[in-house]
């Protein structure tokens, strides 16, 4: 698919949020992936046109970052943490799952275009490990068994949600978010989990509270 | 060693600071980096991303050196002095010694050990540290990284990944001094890499510095990579012949061939840059060379012995006293320049002598002899880099003087100055050079300068009265009637300095030798007794014998060789029985095809030329002489600095122009010296520069504008930087590099033409027609613009030179 | 025993929270008219009074960072949000994203206040969607209540906020190379100085801060120098949010007053799961900071007390392990981290990681030797106080750290593969974490 006028018009809306345009270049790499499902020569060089720079410039930025494909992703990007405290607790585990069961490793797509694999580095989602991200969105807590579950229900096309977000739509779409990242969704995943909430339900079991303020107080 | 430059202003000692390196205290200008101040000292500080041409990286790492009070090694080529800093280096600090000991192992650690076969090998910055510094062994038991080898970074330009240290010089350069940032630094960490786009190469002008200045054998130019070993080339320093920039080259030399070119250190003139027609345009020299005299019998070119071309060329010239002329081209050395503004005068009884040819005027003679020849060195390189403005006139110093672009680009980015430039288009140059684009019919120069000097912009006319502001104007404004005058009226009005900036490298030397008709050496008018009293004494003639009247210019010659067809059939005696005609590239000459088809009606003709041409062949006795690089002499570039050079090829049998003048001039009978490069530097030593009164500047009006029509336009047109040149020939890989044939136009005026939708256009004029793709760019409503003498596009060839106007038509013709 | 003082997370069991009503009926955005009434400087001494010190991981004072920012200056100021965390271990800014956007955001308006700065970037990792909507989404809730944008509350101060992803960089939390991402370059360290204060985002002054940090902005405008100095030490005052991960029976985030010891968030986080229930080694800020083991649970979680410890505060986002895990697996696979996140410009950290990194992975495979155990500790030597930034003094950190106290288990996989040590599924969790 081709950066047409109206991605164009996208990226042009996207320079306009930033005092230099030059800025702008990695929102509009993730929006020329939303639209190709890949970083092209193409699309790197459109961006540099429209930015004043040369195609190399760009090329420079899109090959330094790694949420960026050179390859098409396919539908979904699947990752799992596989840094060091993820991977103990389980993360390598629930990556030999998905990559047993998609017959594919790190960063390969699936014969049919369904699945990418990754393993990711750390996601700040520690307490939740062991992590995997569906089209990068959350979900927390896993095992091989719920792993394969997410990836089953995915290849059914049934509904999954993340554990703190939103449906899971595809790649395409959450790089188009990055890019537009106002997009109706943010209600999603509601309050902080019971995780990230920790804390705080101790404190009111054991009625702790920071001391009031003078505000408060007074 | 590159030094960084140096102000030329004295340091007041409140700006200095004291500090101590290796125990040694100095003093130094504030804000000086700890590498330079060890420079200074003769203590070398290993380094590779350090340049000092560069912005500081600090990224390789292997200059850390201790500074006191931190608990961490430093940079030296990043740290900056202050008062009281105690440096010390590896010599003197085991902390020092030993990360650098640390990053040269690190260095090491994914670096082939294929040195035999880099071509670096033997040059090379990292083999020296290694074999310097290194560890015997590596401790890294791991798999080397590699990558796929040689891959394409233009044409020319090859890179070997595994053998980079990623020092970002490369892409420092790119970016920083040539401003073509095509060539980056893809990927990240381990894989970190130079690379370009997938579709754009770095076919930068000036890709070949990024060879030089890799300090690992990472970049290597297809022309070059495994022809040589340094140790198996005897280097010589040179003078670029390709333009009037004035480089100082290397040239390296391998069994008698040319095998190579470095730019060389000139502080003043291209401090270590060159571009690459400079640093890859040399196939010519050793290819296609005449080797023998040849003399015409029967119709034909036959080889004869020295003597007898000597006495036949000889004869011819004799019987032809005072009725011939000489044209000696652009690229001769001021030695050989000068040899033939001496032999026209005393062998030929001549002035009609001219370096020109190519588009010039009586407007531009006048304008050489008031305001260029004889004058003192400047304005300079230097005065670029701090002039209030700089205004540029029909000049696009990228294509036309790569030296003066690199300089006027680093005089933005570092000094902000302000510079201006008068052109059709709004070149990618001008964009690189922060230059304000003053847009201006081609054509329209003069009134447009004109509206200058009349205030059109008050803030660039108080500039332009701001003292060490300059004027540099291009050759082609010698096509441009009025154009010349309006610069020289503006210089004066203003007191800005004036500088010519020719295109080849030896028309400032030929002008300043006397190739001129008009003009004797030193810039002596012609028509002063005392000057031509002081050029006869050093000529060891009387000054009776010397011509009175100014002879004829290149236009006057080739229009007597026009009428002497006509008198010749009429039986009248001919204006101009016989012509000398040095190496000269006459396509060059708008009038080009009427001076062959005149050449072929009769003179007689004698030419000196190390290669075959359109004037070898109609020539009754050809002489071949020697290539730059076989001779030695100099070069005055467009400031009026002279860069002598020696030979750099030795034990060739080609004689350099001056020693077959010598010859012909004693076979004459006419005493000219010996004509080496000695004796004739001897005598422009002794003819200084003129300090009589020079002729006042030429005062030509603008002509009223001319309308174009609605099927035409305005041509804007010059030389690329890489284009069908002759001395180009042979180097593919260069050519390759070379920015595309195309025209270009406003949308407005291509909406205006109907031509907006077409894929190609055609241009044509009485003479002929040439079709070009067409692209829609920033230039002049009203005007096209197409390069002169590119391939497919050979604007001469159909009589369009700039300024004229073009019929412009959709489609092919 | 510390009591846990939830602030920044004080309402976290708020069902909309992160939208700007419900942080309005827990008390948001009381700060910024506050704050707007008072003259700049006195929000950046008042800041500097707390002793508050970034969040980030250097534990910089946030007050002087501030005052570094020329005022009287004629460029435009920046403030930047370092919201890229991307720390091994690290998961709070991510998560106060996430539940307390409206928090962050008060902070930057007040904090750019401060500094005079009329444009603010919040530059998260490209990875977290969420957090970006959620963020991106309360500066549009902010811009249409008038809290952003042109006369801020009749203010006549004007700020504008750009959310911005990134794209997968961990270099990018490393400040300056934040800003040359930001500027649309690839995410690699400058040369300092010149310092973002004076030459950051466009060469134009720029303060770049952690999202922790500019999350206490609105509690310290709010309760004052007093109120916040309560908590902590004289070196290390405020709260904190501690993200505990690993084998804890309740993983999670824990705000507490610094000074709180590991023992006691261990206890709050339900103690050890899993191996024979003890502490093998814990990290307290990251995998940038060295490992403590049992012996060092009593430590307080302060900048000094861990600095004396040999290590430091970090993010404080401690991970715990238990006995299962192989010190030299978890080693190794930092320095694969690290490796990939070399951003490759400087020669120690590139080489280097991708040295250690190989002689590692023999390790893992019990392919080791006594003298590769030396050659590793030269190597981090030759790596720490040479690299460009700290990415490479991180990267020279786990393994010497590890060595200190493990050295026996280098030893044996010097002949044993670690995995035959270390069964990996021992120390899986499924099933054992309690809020699961």
């Amino acid at each position: 698919m081709a950066l047409d006028q109206s991605v164009r018009d996208q990226m042009s809306d996207i320079m306009t949020r930033y005092p230099e345009a030059r800025s702008a270049v990695m929102p509009m790499l993730h929006l020329a992936q939303s639209v190709e499902d890949e970083i092209t020569p193409e699309a790197m060089r459109v961006i540099a046109d429209m930015l004043g720079l040369t195609a190399a410039e760009v090329t420079a930025v899109a090959t330094f970052y790694t949420m960026y494909k050179r390859r098409p992703v396919g539908k979904h990007h699947i990752g799992v943490c596989t840094n060091t405290l993820c991977a103990m607790l389980g993360g390598d585990a629930v990556y030999a799952a998905l990559s047993e069961r998609l017959g594919i490793g790190h960063n390969e797509r699936d014969v049919d275009g369904t699945f990418w694999l990754e393993r990711i580095e750390c996601q700040a989602a520690c307490t939740h490990a062991p992590v995997m991200t569906v089209d990068w969105e959350f979900m927390d807590c896993q095992t091989p068994t719920s792993a394969l579950d997410v990836i089953d229900r995915l290849s059914r096309g049934e509904e999954v949600v993340s554990t703190r977000g939103p449906v899971i739509r595809d790649f395409q779409a959450t790089e188009h978010t990055l890019a537009f990242p106002v997009d109706g969704l943010a209600g999603f995943g509601g309050e902080a989990d019971a995780i990230m909430r920790a804390g705080l339900t101790v404190a009111k079991e054991r009625g702790m509270s920071a001391p009031a303020g003078p505000e408060e107080s007074g | 060693m590159t030094m960084a430059p140096q102000s030329s202003t004295p340091v007041a000692s409140t700006d200095l600071v004291t500090l101590t390196l290796d125990d040694i205290e100095v003093r130094v200008p504030k804000g000086t980096l700890v590498i330079r101040v060890a420079e200074l000292m003769g203590i070398e500080i290993p380094r590779f991303c350090d340049h000092p041409l560069l912005d500081p990286v600090a990224a390789c790492r292997m200059c850390l050196i201790e500074v006191e009070g931190q608990v961490k090694p430093q940079p030296a080529c990043a740290v900056t002095v202050t008062e009281g800093m105690v440096v010390r280096t590896q010599r003197t600090s085991e902390m020092a010694d030993h990360a650098q000991e640390g990053v040269m192992e690190f260095l090491l650690l994914n670096h082939p050990l294929d040195c035999p076969v880099c071509d670096k090998g033997g040059e090379c910055p990292l083999q020296n540290q290694a074999m310097t510094a290194g560890r015997g062994t590596s401790r890294f038991e791991e798999t080397k990284r590699t990558f796929p080898k040689p891959i394409n970074m233009s044409a020319q330009i090859l890179l070997d990944r595994e053998r980079c240290v990623s020092c970002a010089r490369c892409t420092r350069f790119a970016e920083q001094v040539a401003g073509d940032p095509m060539l980056e630094l893809l990927e990240r960490g381990a894989q970190q890499q130079v690379g370009v786009a997938a579709d754009q190469p770095f076919d930068s002008y000036f890709s070949g510095n990024t060879i030089q200045i890799c300090p690992v054998g990472a970049l290597t130019s297809s022309l070059y990579r495994f022809r040589a070993r340094p140790f198996d080339l005897v280097s010589t320093p040179t003078t670029c012949e390709h333009c009037a920039s004035g480089c100082s080259l290397r040239t390296d030399v391998r069994r008698g061939v040319v095998t190579r070119r470095l730019a060389w250190d000139d502080a003043d003139v291209n401090e270590e840059w060159n571009c690459d027609k400079g640093r890859f345009a040399f196939m010519y020299l050793n290819e296609g060379r005449l080797t023998h005299p040849l003399v015409r019998e029967d119709g034909h070119l036959r080889p004869a012995s020295w003597p007898e071309a000597l006495d036949v060329a000889a004869r011819g010239l004799a019987a032809a006293r005072g009725r011939t002329a000489v044209l000696t081209g652009g690229r001769l050395t001021r030695e050989d320049a000068y040899a033939y503004a001496k032999f026209t005068r005393i062998a030929l009884d001549s002035d009609d002598i001219d370096f020109r040819t190519r588009v010039s005027s009586d407007e531009e003679t006048s304008f050489l002899a008031s305001s260029v020849a004889g004058r003192p060195l400047g304005p300079t390189y230097a005065d670029l880099d701090i002039a209030p403005v700089v205004l540029l006139v029909g000049f696009e110093p990228e294509d036309e003087s790569p030296i003066v672009h690199l300089r006027l680009r680093r005089a933005h980015r570092k000094n902000g100055v302000h510079i201006v430039s008068v052109s059709p288009v709004r070149t990618p140059g001008i964009d690189k050079i922060g230059a304000t684009w003053w847009e201006c019919l081609p054509g329209d120069e003069a009134r447009v300068v004109a509206s200058i000097a009349a205030g059109a912009d008050s803030d660039v006319l108080a500039h332009l009265r701001t003292p060490g502001a300059v004027i540099l104007a291009g050759e082609r404004l010698a096509g441009v009637p009025g154009a010349l005058s309006a610069v020289a009226d503006l210089a004066a009005s203003t007191g800005a300095a004036l500088g010519w900036v020719p295109r080849r490298a030896g028309e400032r030397g030929a002008l300043d030798a006397g190739a001129l008709a008009g003009l004797l050496p030193g810039g002596r008018p012609l028509d002063d007794a005392s000057a031509r009293q002081q050029v006869a004494a050093v000529w060891g003639v009387q000054a009776s014998d010397l011509p009175r009247q100014p002879g004829r210019t290149v236009g006057s010659i080739i229009d007597a060789l026009i009428t002497d067809v006509r008198r010749s059939a009429t039986g009248e005696t001919r204006l101009i029985d016989a012509l000398v005609i040095a190496g000269v590239d006459v396509s060059d000459d708008p009038r080009a095809g009427e001076l062959l088809g005149a050449l072929d009606e009769g003179p007689f003709l004698v030419a000196l030329s190390t290669h075959h041409s359109d004037v070898t062949e109609r020539a009754d006795v050809v002489f071949p002489v020697a290539v730059v690089t076989e001779k030695a002499g100099a070069f005055t570039d467009w400031e009026g600095r002279i860069k002598p050079f020696s030979a750099a090829v030795r034990g060739t049998p080609h004689l350099p122009d001056g020693r077959v003048l010598a010859m012909l001039a004693d076979v004459m009978d006419v005493p000219f010296g010996n004509g080496d490069v000695a004796s004739l530097r001897a005598e422009l030593d002794l003819l200084t520069p003129w300090t009589g009164p020079h002729p006042d500047a030429p005062t030509v009006a603008a002509p009223t504008a001319e309308a174009v029509g609605s099927t035409s336009a305005r041509l804007g047109s010059w030389r690329l930087l890489l284009d069908r040149g002759r001395l180009q020939e042979g180097e593919p890989h260069l050519a390759a590099t070379a920015r595309a044939t195309e025209a270009l136009m406003s949308r407005g005026t291509a909406e205006a033409l109907g031509v907006a939708g077409a894929d190609v256009i055609t241009v044509s004029t009485p003479s002929g027609a040439v079709t070009l793709p067409l692209r829609i760019a920033d230039v002049v409503d009203g005007a096209i613009w197409a390069p002169m003498c590119s391939e497919g596009c050979d604007l001469l060839s159909i009589g369009a030179f700039h300024g004229a106007t073009v019929r412009v038509t959709g489609g092919a013709s | 025993m510390t009591p846990l003082t939830p602030v920044i997370t004080a309402h976290w069991d708020e069902p909309d929270l992160f939208t700007i009503e419900g942080y309005r009926r827990t008390g948001g955005y009381r700060a910024l008219p506050k704050a707007l009434g008072q003259d700049p400087d006195a929000i950046i001494a008042t800041v500097k009074d707390t002793g508050l010190r970034g969040r980030g991981g250097a534990g910089f004072p946030t007050g002087l960072k501030w005052s570094f920012v020329p005022q009287n200056d004629d460029k435009p100021h920046y403030l930047v949000v370092n919201a890229d965390e991307s720390e091994p271990g690290a998961c709070k800014d991510v998560p106060i994203m996430m539940a307390n956007p409206h928090a962050l955001l008060e902070g930057v308006i007040i904090s750019s206040y401060a500094i005079r700065a009329n444009h603010a970037f919040i530059y998260i990792r490209g990875e977290v969607p969420q957090a970006i909507r959620r963020v991106a989404t309360a500066v549009r809730e902010a811009e249409q209540a008038g809290l952003l944008g042109d006369d801020i509350l009749g203010s006549g101060y004007s700020l504008h906020v750009t959310v911005h992803s990134g794209a997968g960089a961990y270099i990018c939390g490393e400040e300056t190379a934040l800003l040359d991402s930001l500027e649309g370059r690839r995410g690699q360290p400058r040369l300092k100085p010149p310092f973002p204060a004076t030459h950051g985002l466009y060469s134009a002054p720029t303060v770049v801060n952690n999202v922790e940090t500019i999350a206490n902005i609105p509690w310290i405008i709010n309760n004052g120098v007093d109120w916040f100095r309560q908590f902590g030490t004289e070196k290390s005052p405020g709260f904190k949010v501690f993200s505990v991960s690993g084998h804890v029976r309740r993983p999670g985030l824990y705000e507490a007053p610094l000074g709180i010891t590991m023992r006691e968030l261990l206890d709050y986080a339900g103690g050890v799961v899993g191996g024979d229930g003890t502490v093998k080694f814990w990290i307290p800020g990251g995998s940038s900071v060295p490992m403590l083991t049992a012996d060092h649970l009593d430590t307080p979680l302060t900048y000094e007390a861990l600095a004396e410890a040999g290590t430091m505060l970090g993010t404080g986002t401690p991970m715990v392990f238990n006995s299962t895990v192989s010190v030299v697996k978890a080693v190794t696979r930092w320095l694969e981290f690290y490796k990939h996140e070399s951003c490759g410009k400087c020669t120690p950290c590139r080489e280097g990681t991708f040295w250690i990194t190989g002689v590692l992975e023999r390790f893992e495979h019990g392919a080791g030797s006594n003298a590769d155990m030396d050659l590793l500790l030269e190597v981090c030597g030759n790596i720490s106080g040479r690299s460009f930034c700290a990415l490479g003094d991180a990267a020279a950190t786990p393994y010497p750290g590890a060595l200190k106290y493990f050295r026996g288990e280098f030893e044996d996989a010097t002949h044993t593969p670690v995995d035959e040590v270390f069964p990996p599924a021992a120390s899986y969790i499924f099933g054992e974490v309690a809020t699961r």
